[in-house]
């Protein structure tokens, strides 16, 4: 299955992407779309225990499902205000 | 056009008009709101001891915008009378301008005070939005909070912040 990937913020910086298409085997989780894109991009390896993430704009667990043509975006710790 | 209660934008923000729509919003025959709260944030010339030039902000709208609807929901749940807007601004922003304008309109002012002071704490917490910051030596992204929205102890804490 195909997905969307979404980075943003210091993780763009660190990738060059600000969005991607990858493919995943059917019932991949978020953690395993993550790991993926680790082993792409070590330089993200750091954020593994300070990631959140999000399928189709809405927020996510690591362990959430993914099903085809989804957007799962990645998102460093916040600084809005 | 209506001012939306929520909205993120790239136009510099107006307190007044936000606190305005937050009343309008709920301004009834029998118009019960006595107190309008507002917060601006603005941008600082210094942090940790970098001088700042300007900073640039970006968000992941659809979820900024469902975190502030979330925000409002829990300020809501806590507050049954209050009503809030949430404006944030992205792109780049210079010293002194704001980043974001909170209003919240209440029949006491107790309850308005604590609405507008939950929201700015729980936006820091959870709102998908970063700033970078240029400053006179380079430039950094800045990292605070791990969003999740449902981590509880973060809501307390808000919460605490709110009722202090």
């Amino acid at each position: 299955m195909r997905v969307t990937v979404r980075l943003f913020a210091r993780l763009r910086d660190l990738t060059g992407f600000a969005e991607l298409v990858r493919e995943l085997p059917p019932g991949a989780t978020v953690r395993r779309l993550w790991d993926d894109l680790v082993q792409e991009f070590p330089a993200i390896a750091p954020y593994g225990g300070s990631i959140s993430a999000a399928v189709n704009a809405d927020y996510a667990r690591m362990n959430a499902a993914i099903q085809d043509g989804d957007e799962v975006a990645f998102l460093p710790p916040v600084s809005g205000g | 056009m209506p001012c939306p209660l929520l909205a993120i934008g790239a136009i510099p923000l107006d307190a007044g008009m936000l606190a305005a729509a937050v009343q309008a919003a709920a301004r009834t025959a029998d118009a019960s709101d006595g107190a309008v709260a507002t917060f601006v944030g603005l941008v600082r010339d210094r942090n940790l001891g970098r001088t700042v030039q300007y900073l640039v902000y970006e968000a992941y709208e659809p979820l900024a915008i469902r975190s502030f609807e979330r925000i409002a929901a829990e300020a809501a749940e806590r507050w049954a009378s209050a009503r809030l807007g949430i404006h944030h601004r992205i792109g780049r922003i210079e010293i002194g301008e704001a980043s974001i304008a909170i209003a919240s309109a209440s029949p006491h002012r107790g309850e308005a005070f604590a609405a507008c002071r939950y929201a700015i704490e729980r936006v820091k917490q959870i709102a998908p939005i970063w700033k970078k910051e240029y400053f006179d030596t380079g430039d950094v992204w800045i990292e605070g909070a791990v969003a999740d929205p449902q981590d509880a102890a973060a809501r307390q804490e808000a919460l605490r912040r709110a009722c202090a």
